[in-house]
C-alpha cells in the first residue's frame, strides 16, 4: 500500500510535539458503525485476563535472572545541600556488596537539562546520592547506611510563593521561575470585556500536590550481553527509555532493547526514564552481572513525580443574559526541583465561548521532588477552579449552572481558530442531566436542614483526543488461521492488548481467541507513541485496522489467482474467500496459504495522518451527587454520572473500567490525597500508603457511564478518541459544585477534607 | 571512571571493555545461600547469618527452608519459593497487595515474619488454581473485568477468597468491608465488587 511521509503535530500531556510519520497515502476510510460490528464496541474480556488472575503475569518487579544482583539508592536527607565529601570504602567491604557508584566515580551524565545523574548539588529530599549493587536487597540497603557522606546544608524553600520572592534560596542559576518568565496567552481585549460585563467574580483557588503511587514500584532489570543491553522496565514509553538510556551510556539506540510486558500502573509517573535504570546499567557493567533495581514506597513518594500544586486567581465577567465577556487566569505552581510544568489554564482558554481572555502562569522551582505529568496534567486542577467560579457566576446571574454552560457553548477551538472534528458536549449535558435527575437539584444552596445535607453539581471536560502517527502494527496471518499482532506500543493496564485484537478480529472475522498480541519490546515492534495523554487507542487501533484490511486484500488477491477468477467477483467472509456467483468456488485461509506455499502472510499497517484544519478533542460532563455530614465534615459521593464524547467506544468493558478509575482518582484528588511537606525540615511527611490517603472500595459511589458519541469519522478508520484522562478531569469540579449545592458555602481549596468543610460551615454560621 | 578522558561522555571503548563479561562471568562466585550458611556456621553476621529452619505448608505442600529471622512471609514466598504471584506494594501492611491466606484467613504477607507462619498453612494465588484451571473467583475477575493493570489482583482475589470462606452468601456491604483492605490504584472497585459477588454466585451454584 502506498505510503507517504508527513509532519504530524500533536499535543501530549504538556506540550505540542512535532514528528515525521509514515502514513497511508490514501488516508483512511471509516469502518462501519458499532451497531454493525460483532467484536468492536462489545464488552470483550481481556486477552491477558488469565495471566493477571493466576499470578503468572510477569511484571518487571517479578523478573529474575541467573546471578541477579540487587541495587538500592542512597538519597539526600536534606532539602538542599552540597556534597563536600563521600567515602564508600567501608560500605564496599560489607558482606555481599558488589559495587557502588556516586558522583566521584561515574562520568557526568547530563540529566534534567542542567544537572547530572549524580550531581553533588542536591536539590530535594530524595535526590540521588549513590547507588549500591549487592547480592541481596537487604545487603544493598545495609551498605547504604555505611556510605559516609558529608553535606553542606543550604537554605531551602518548599513553597512556591516563597520561592518566587526575590531573596529566596536559588535552586538553579537563573532563578526559581522556570524559563525565567511566565507563560502568557491573550485574545481579544480583556479590559473591554470587563467593562461591558454586568457581573464580575474574582476568586482564588488552590490545589495540592498529588502523588501517582502506582502499585508496582518503579523498577528495572538490566542485563548486558557484550555491548548490547537489555532493559526490562516498568514504563509507559519503551522507545523513550531506549533512547535516553542509550544516550546516557553513549551507545547507539539499536544496542539497547527495552521490554515491558506487564506493568502495575503508571498514571504518568512512568512516562519519564528513571535515573535508576541508568544507574543499574552502570552497575551491571562494572560488576559483570545483571542488576535489578527497585524503589521502595518511600522513594515512590519522593522521587518519581507528582502533580504540581496550584494557586489560581480567576476573574470571570458575564453579561446579564449569561454571555461570558471576559475571563482571566493568573496562576503559579511548584514543579519541584527540576523542570516540569504547572500550567493549568487550557480549559479556561478553550472550553467555553469567550472573546476576551488572558492567562499568565508561573512554573516555580522548589526544593521538592520534581513533578511529572499526572493523568490530565493541568486540566484536573484548572477545571476544578474554572467550574467552581462559573457556578458562582451563574448564581449571581440567577441562572441554572447547566443553562449557563449551554449559553456559552463553544463551537470552535478559540485558541487555534479551528473547527472541531466533532463535539457532542451538548448531548452529554442532556444525557447526564437526565441520568442524575438534575431537576432534583436544590434551587437554594444549603437548603437541607438536617445533619446530612445533599447536593448536585456538575463540571465539563475538554482534552486532546486525536492520537497520532507514527504508529505501526505488523500483522502475521499463520497457516493455521491464527493471527499475531506485533506493535511497539505498551499496555499499561488499560486493555491495549485486547482492543488491538478486537479490531483485527472484527475485520478478519476470526475468533479473538485465535489472536495473539505482542507489545512492549523495542527490538520487535514497529514504533508507536508512548502510552500517555490518552493517545494509545486512537493511535494504534487505526494501524491494526489498516494492517487487517490489507490482509483481507491480500487473501482476496491470492484466492483470485488460485481460482482463476477476477478478484472483484470474490468476497471475504469468516476466514474464507467465496465467489459471489459460483458457491463451489471458495478457499479458506488455510487452503490459500497452503497453495501459496506460505507459512505466514505479513502486512504492515500504519496510523493515518490527522485531518488538516481541525482541532480534535474529547468532551464530557460529569454530574455528582454528594452527602455532607455537617457534624463530622465527611463528604460521601453518592453517585457520579459520566456522559462523554470520546468518539467510538472500542470495548465497553475496559472503557467503563477506565471511567470508574478516573472518577475514583478524581474523588481521591477532590477529597483526600495530599503530599505534605514539613516546612521546617523540607521532608515529605506522607511517604507511605498509610499517611498518603487514596480511595478504597469504601469510597466508591454508584457510577453510570454514558457514551454520547459514535465513531469520529474525520479522525481515522476506527474513529476513537482517548478515554483515560477525560475520565478524571471533571470529577473534582463536579464534586466541589455538589458540595456547594449541599451546604451553601464554597470551598476554594483541595482536598476538601473534613477540617476544611467544618471550617467553612463555621464561617457560614 | 572519571571525566578526565572526554568530559561528559563515557568513553565507548572503555565502556564496552567493561561490559564484556555479561552474566556468564559471574558463575564462579559462590551463591549467596552457600556463603550465608557458611557464615551462619561461623557464628553469624548481622546481614546474612543466623538463619532459622522454618517448616510450613504452602499451597498444600510441605516446605522446609532456612530463613533469616528478619525475612517477611512475602519475601519468603517471592524470593525463596519463587511464588511471584504475591506482590509487594507498600511493604508496610497498608494496602493489601500481598494478601495471602494463613489457615484460611487473609493476612498481609509483607507485614508478618516468615517464621510466624511456622507449622501453618499458607495459600497463595498460585494455590488457588487446580492445575491450569482457574478457581471460580479468578474466573469471575476475568468475566467481570475486575482489574486493570492487574498488579493488586492476586491480593484482591485472595481477599475475596477469605471473604467467601467466611461469608459464602455475602451482602454488598460484607463485600465492601471484606475488600476494603485492598487498594487498587487503577480503582477498578466497581468491577471488583461485581467480581466478588459473581464469584459467590458461581460457587453457590456449583
Amino acid at each position: 500500500m502506498a505510503r507517504k511521509i508527513i509532519k504530524s503535530k500533536y499535543f501530549v500531556e504538556e506540550d505540542f510535539v512535532e514528528v515525521l510519520a509514515e502514513v497511508p497515502a490514501g488516508g483512511s476510510s471509516p469502518l462501519p458503525t458499532n451497531q454493525e460490528m460483532k467484536v468492536i464496541g462489545r464488552p470483550v474480556t481481556r486477552l491477558d485476563g488469565y495471566d493477571k488472575v493466576s499470578g503468572t503475569a510477569r511484571y518487571t518487579f517479578d523478573i529474575n535472572l541467573p546471578h541477579l544482583a540487587h541495587a538500592r539508592t542512597l538519597r539526600s536527607p536534606y532539602a538542599h545541600a552540597r556534597i563536600t565529601a563521600i567515602d564508600a570504602r567501608e560500605a564496599a567491604k560489607m558482606p555481599g556488596v558488589l559495587g557502588i557508584i556516586h558522583y566521584q566515580n561515574v562520568d557526568q551524565i547530563p540529566w534534567y537539562g542542567s544537572s547530572f545523574l549524580f550531581d553533588p548539588h542536591l536539590r530535594y529530599v530524595g535526590d540521588e546520592v549513590a547507588c549500591v549493587a549487592a547480592e541481596t536487597e537487604a545487603a544493598a540497603s545495609a551498605a547504604l547506611k555505611r556510605i559516609k557522606v558529608e553535606y553542606e546544608e543550604l537554605p531551602f524553600v518548599v513553597d512556591a510563593a516563597a520561592a518566587m520572592k526575590q531573596n529566596a534560596p536559588a535552586i538553579h542559576e537563573g532563578g526559581n521561575i522556570q524559563g525565567g518568565k511566565p507563560a502568557v496567552y491573550a485574545r481579544g481585549d480583556f479590559d473591554a470585556g470587563l467593562a461591558e460585563a454586568d457581573v464580575v467574580v474574582e476568586e482564588t483557588f488552590t490545589t495540592q500536590v498529588e502523588v501517582h503511587n502506582p502499585t508496582e514500584v518503579h523498577c528495572s532489570v538490566v542485563n548486558w550481553e557484550g555491548d548490547r543491553l537489555t532493559v526490562w522496565d516498568s514504563t509507559q514509553a519503551i522507545f523513550s527509555v531506549r533512547d535516553t538510556v542509550a544516550q546516557s551510556l553513549g551507545l547507539p539506540a539499536s544496542q539497547v532493547r527495552v521490554i515491558k510486558r506487564y506493568m502495575g500502573g503508571g498514571f504518568g509517573s512512568k512516562l519519564t526514564t528513571g535515573k535508576y535504570t541508568v544507574m543499574a546499567a552502570l552497575l551491571a557493567q562494572r560488576i559483570g552481572r545483571p542488576v535489578r533495581i527497585t524503589l521502595d514506597r518511600e522513594e515512590m513518594n519522593l522521587a518519581v513525580g507528582n502533580r504540581p500544586d496550584s494557586v489560581q486567581k480567576l476573574t470571570v465577567a458575564a453579561k446579564k443574559d449569561g454571555t461570558l465577556s471576559a475571563m482571566s487566569h493568573w496562576s503559579y505552581g511548584a514543579v519541584g526541583a527540576y523542570p516540569s510544568g504547572a500550567a493549568c489554564s487550557w480549559p479556561l482558554r478553550t472550553i467555553y465561548q469567550c472573546p476576551n481572555v488572558k492567562t499568565e502562569e508561573y512554573s516555580v522551582f522548589i526544593n521538592a521532588g520534581p513533578g511529572r505529568p499526572f493523568r490530565a496534567p493541568g486540566h484536573v486542577q484548572g477545571t476544578f477552579a474554572l467550574e467552581s467560579i462559573l457556578d458562582d457566576v451563574a448564581e449571581k446571574l440567577a441562572m441554572d449552572p447547566l443553562e449557563f454552560r449551554r449559553k456559552n457553548h463553544a463551537t470552535i477551538d478559540q485558541v487555534m481558530n479551528l473547527p472541531y472534528t466533532s463535539k457532542k458536549l451538548l448531548e452529554a449535558y442532556d444525557a447526564g442531566a437526565k441520568a442524575i435527575g438534575w431537576d432534583r437539584r436544590r434551587k437554594v444552596p444549603g437548603a437541607d436542614k438536617g445533619r446530612y445535607q445533599r447536593g448536585l453539581g456538575f463540571a465539563s471536560q475538554i482534552w486532546w483526543g486525536a492520537g497520532t502517527p507514527p504508529a505501526g502494527c505488523i500483522l502475521k496471518l499463520n497457516r493455521d488461521g491464527s493471527v499475531r499482532l506485533i506493535a511497539g506500543t505498551q499496555d499499561i493496564g488499560t486493555g491495549t492488548y485486547t482492543v488491538m485484537a478486537q479490531v483485527a478480529a472484527e475485520i478478519l472475522e476470526i475468533p479473538i481467541e485465535r489472536i495473539q498480541v505482542n507489545l512492549g519490546d523495542t527490538a520487535v515492534g514497529p514504533y508507536c507513541p508512548l502510552s500517555g495523554g490518552s493517545l494509545t487507542t486512537p493511535s494504534v487501533t487505526p494501524a491494526v485496522a489498516d494492517a487487517a484490511l490489507q490482509m483481507k486484500e491480500k487473501l482476496l488477491s491470492a484466492a483470485a489467482a488460485i481460482l482463476e477468477v477476477p478478484q472483484g467477483e470474490l468476497v471475504y467472509q469468516r476466514g474464507e474467500v467465496r465467489h459471489t456467483g459460483d458457491t463451489s468456488k471458495k478457499k479458506t485461509i488455510v487452503e490459500i496459504l497452503r497453495e501459496m506455499r506460505e507459512q505466514t502472510l505479513l502486512t504492515y499497517g500504519a496510523r493515518n495522518a490527522n485531518p488538516e484544519g481541525y482541532a480534535i478533542n474529547s468532551f464530557g460532563a460529569q454530574f455528582a451527587e454528594v452527602e455532607v455530614d455537617t457534624l463530622t465534615g465527611h463528604v460521601k459521593v453518592i453517585k457520579v454520572v459520566a456522559a462523554h464524547d470520546i468518539g467510538r467506544a472500542v470495548n465497553r468493558l475496559t472503557l467503563e473500567n477506565q471511567f470508574h478509575g478516573g472518577i475514583l482518582q478524581g474523588i481521591g484528588f477532590a477529597l483526600m490525597e495530599e503530599r505534605v511537606i514539613d516546612p521546617q525540615t523540607g521532608k515529605v511527611l506522607t511517604v507511605n500508603l498509610h499517611d498518603y490517603k487514596m480511595p478504597t472500595i469504601m469510597d466508591m459511589p454508584e457510577i453510570e457511564v454514558i457514551i454520547v458519541s459514535e465513531a469520529d469519522t474525520k479522525i481515522s478508520n476506527v474513529g476513537a478518541k482517548g478515554v483515560g484522562e477525560p475520565a478524571m478531569i471533571p470529577t473534582p469540579g463536579a464534586i466541589a459544585n455538589a458540595i456547594y449545592n449541599a451546604i451553601g458555602v464554597r470551598l476554594h481549596s483541595l482536598p476538601m477534607t473534613p477540617d476544611k468543610i467544618l471550617m467553612a460551615l463555621a464561617q457560614k454560621g | 571512571m572519571s571525566n578526565e578522558e572526554n568530559g561528559n561522555n563515557i568513553s565507548r571503548r572503555k565502556f564496552i571493555k567493561g561490559v564484556g563479561v555479561g552474566i556468564a562471568g559471574s558463575c564462579v562466585l559462590p551463591s549467596l545461600e552457600q556463603s550465608a550458611i557458611a557464615q551462619a556456621k561461623e557464628g553469624g553476621d548481622a546481614v546474612h547469618g543466623g538463619k532459622e529452619l522454618l517448616s510450613l505448608t504452602v499451597n498444600g505442600k510441605p516446605v522446609r527452608v532456612l530463613v533469616e529471622p528478619r525475612m517477611t512471609l512475602a519475601e519468603l514466598l517471592r524470593e525463596k519459593l519463587q511464588l511471584t504471584g504475591t506482590k509487594i506494594v507498600c511493604n508496610q501492611g497498608a494496602c493489601g497487595g500481598c494478601t495471602v491466606l494463613l489457615d484460611g484467613h487473609a493476612v498481609y504477607s509483607c507485614h508478618m515474619l516468615a517464621l510466624d507462619a511456622a507449622e501453618r498453612e499458607v495459600t497463595t494465588i498460585e494455590g488457588l488454581m487446580t492445575g491450569e484451571e482457574l478457581h471460580p473467583i479468578q474466573q469471575a475477575f476475568v468475566d467481570k473485568d475486575g482489574y486493570q493493570c492487574g498488579f493488586c489482583t492476586p491480593g484482591q482475589v485472595m481477599a475475596a477468597q477469605a471473604l467467601l470462606l467466611r461469608h459464602p452468601r455475602p451482602t454488598r456491604e460484607q463485600v465492601l468491608e471484606g475488600m476494603s483492605g485492598n487498594i487498587c490504584r487503577c480503582a477498578a472497585y466497581p468491577k471488583i465488587l461485581e467480581s466478588a459477588l459473581a464469584a459467590a454466585e458461581k460457587i453457590r451454584k456449583s
